[in-house]
């Protein structure tokens, strides 16, 4: 069990290019911690750097206190599931996973090594499977054998690299909450480098958002989802993803698209002198008030047009399009580019109850509360209506959680 | 694999038959010509009308007409492909890690150079060589023939193997040195043996090359002392003036590919599974 640091970490390769621009980040022990971005952020890079097998150009590494940034990666004492896996392919499945013990660095004796291969096949449910060669598996059970090489190692951490991305949809959410509840009752400290955003929600206790090597956010999924500091934040967290509209102030109204908001408090100072500001709103936000049981007090309620709809169930989607103004154009058609986008996204994206009557070409009235408004600043992008209050909350609920949930993983240990 | 419908199977049982007749033949002929007796070598038949061993007797008896000639030049075939095929895989193994694993200038000269060199007509060198080596002293000698070997098998052995370590996936290694192994170890533990059918099919194919030459063979030997096989055969001669040898040739000719075939019949099982072992991916 490790606690890791990251100070200032920099990697410039020879041609000059950084891939990772000074990151400070504090992992604990036992911790859960997700690296998530878009393709090209230097996630992977960073825990590469972080397993020893990229130099560090800049800055210091630090594993439970110790300087490692020379250590080759078999000192750091780290485990690795590779994005594919990495099996050994002229091994069994059993000889796979006992690979780390049968090296000259590790001294544990043939009856340990076979003790351990045994409880780890266990945990895995490969016992059927230990004698057979990887070519012979299938992607989830390649992907549980990488998973035991790592375990019988009692390594001070694990470390993934888009373990699941070789996947198909529903293995995938197997193997998530297997990788959930591993880590939960091993109780060891996890660094995961996902692109995938729902990887990154569910499994992470807490999640550090990269954009072109330079860390946006760390905090705990709700903290993101809620609390954005930017508006990339803003933008990658959530599926589908935020509304981000062209908004003007004229006096005490907010004029968006496709309605006025009247500005109350909040609002107003975090919109302070400006008068153009882009106005994110996410799906989720609204609701079609048909569906509603009482009529919602206050808010703002808006009629709009609707293209189609997506009916998922559980949920409906419905989409109306807009015209981005001039203005916010190109800071959202950055923003899109950062986000790996086809095209600017010019829909806005309603999440209405899976009862909604409202289909493809209607028009309906739908009604939001502008307390779901988030305000950025058009040049920078800051988060204005960040609320470093709740912000604080939320992470110290999600630090109370994690607690719980390792007493609880260590009591059942001991039981 | 899919079931194969029944004309699909009858074609393919047709198509390998005629290979197999196409391929086999000539050896057949040559194999039933050297148990021919000198009379019999031209009857016309196919199938000996009299069965005999001594064109077998020629070649690998004391006494024989052909034994010393023989087995000298079976000898120094041996060594001298077996040198070569050596000294080729070492040297080709180390240039295509390299090449395999390193981002480094000229990389791509290296590799076109290997290619052009292999392409040069065997014949256009010979004359020049034939020349050089009697100046500097490797005229009839063993080092004369392993040396221009190596022109011909380097090239070769280099670009198997350059291809078959880009099969081997880096991370791999990578995986054994988080793992805890030294460079080292990961190298022994995972190259190696991901390697080693990728090192046999190129040493097989590189001795063969060696083991097949006649033009080096012939034209930078002179005697005993140097000259391989496939050079040999041309001096063999009869008992006596009157006597044809091709059945002497023909036993001699059967006597050195057995051991090719025996090689690829042992190895194949090794070279195939190498071949098709799983990848790391699905």
């Amino acid at each position: 069990m490790a606690s890791i640091t990251l100070n200032n970490v920099v990697k410039t390769y020879d041609d000059g290019f950084t891939a990772v621009k000074g990151i400070d980040l504090d992992i604990a022990d036992g911790e859960f911690v997700i690296l998530v971005g878009p393709s090209g952020c230097g996630k992977s890079t960073l825990l590469r750097m972080i397993v020893g097998l990229e130099d560090i150009s800049d800055g210091e590494l630090q594993i439970d206190g110790r300087v490692v940034n020379d250590k080759s990666p078999k000192d750091r004492n780290l485990a690795m599931v590779f994005q594919n896996y990495a099996l050994y392919p002229h091994l069994t499945v059993y000889e796979n996973i006992a690979f780390p013990m049968r090296l000259k660095s590790s001294n544990v004796d043939d009856k340990e090594i076979d003790e351990r291969v045994r409880q780890a096949s266990k945990l895995l449910e490969l016992d059927e499977h230990l004698e057979r060669k990887p070519a012979n598996l299938s992607g989830g059970q390649r992907q549980r054998v990488a998973m035991g090489r790592a375990i019988v190692r009692h390594a001070d951490a694990f470390l993934f690299d888009e373990p699941l991305s070789n996947l198909d949809a529903k293995l995938r959410g197997q193997m998530r909450t297997e990788i959930a509840r591993l880590q939960r009752s091993l109780g060891i400290t996890t660094v995961y480098v996902t692109h995938d955003q729902t990887e990154a929600m569910t499994l992470g206790d807490r999640v550090a958002v990269l954009r072109r090597g330079e860390l946006q956010q760390v905090a705990s999924p709700r903290g993101l989802y809620d609390q954005p500091v930017n508006l990339f934040v803003a933008g990658f967290i959530g599926s589908p993803p935020m509304n981000f509209l062209h908004g003007t102030v004229e006096g005490d109204t907010l004029k968006l698209p496709m309605v006025d908001v009247p500005l109350d408090d909040r609002l107003r100072s975090a919109i302070g002198d400006r008068s153009i500001v882009i106005v994110g709103v996410r799906p989720d936000a609204f609701a079609d008030v048909d569906t509603l049981e009482s009529e919602p007090e206050g808010g703002v309620h808006v009629e709009l047009e609707f293209e189609m709809t997506e009916w998922l169930g559980e949920v409906l989607y419905a989409y109306v399009p807009f015209e981005v103004e001039e203005s916010v154009r190109g800071k959202l058609a950055e923003l899109d580019r950062d986000l790996d986008g086809e095209s600017l996204r010019t829909e806005l994206v309603v999440a209405l109850d899976a009862m909604s009557p409202i289909r493809g070409g209607d028009r309906a009235t739908v009604w939001f509360s502008p307390d779901k408004l988030h305000i950025f600043d058009p040049e920078s992008g800051i988060n204005l209506t960040r609320d470093e209050e709740k912000a604080e909350e939320l992470e110290e609920d999600a630090r109370a959680q994690r607690t719980r949930a390792l007493e609880r993983a260590k009591a059942s240990a001991t039981a | 694999m899919r079931a194969m419908t029944w004309p699909q199977r009858i074609g393919w049982i047709v198509i390998t038959v005629l290979v197999l007749v196409w391929s086999l033949f000539p050896v057949f002929a040559i194999l039933m010509t050297s148990f021919k007796t000198p009379s019999g070598l031209f009857s016309g038949t196919l199938i000996p009308t009299e069965w005999t061993l001594q064109n077998y007797a020629e070649i690998l008896t004391p006494g024989g007409s052909a034994q010393e000639l023989f087995l000298t030049s079976l000898r120094n075939s041996i060594g001298i492909s077996l040198i070569a095929t050596a000294i080729a895989v070492i040297l080709a193994t180390l240039c295509a890690y390299a090449i395999a694993r390193l981002d480094f200038r000229g990389k791509r000269i290296i590799l076109v150079t290997a290619l052009a060199v292999s392409v040069f007509p065997v014949v256009s060198i010979v004359t020049p060589l034939f020349n050089l080596w009697r100046s500097i002293g490797l005229y009839d000698t063993w080092l004369g023939l392993i040396i221009p070997y190596l022109s011909l098998t380097l090239p070769i052995s280099i670009w198997t193997l350059a291809a078959f370590f880009r099969q081997i996936p880096w991370e791999l290694e990578q995986a054994a040195q988080v793992d805890g192994a030294t460079p080292f170890e990961a190298f022994r533990k995972t190259v190696v043996p991901l390697a080693a059918p990728g090192v046999f099919t190129t040493a097989i194919i590189a001795f063969f090359i060696a083991w097949n030459d006649f033009v080096y063979g012939i034209s930078l030997t002179s005697t005993d002392a140097a000259r391989p096989v496939p050079a040999a055969l041309s001096f063999f001669t009869g008992a006596s003036q009157f006597e044809d040898p091709t059945g002497a040739i023909s036993a001699a000719a059967i006597v050195v590919t057995i051991p090719v075939v025996v090689v690829v019949v042992i190895f194949q099982r090794r070279i195939v599974s190498g071949l098709t072992q799983g990848a790391v991916k699905g």
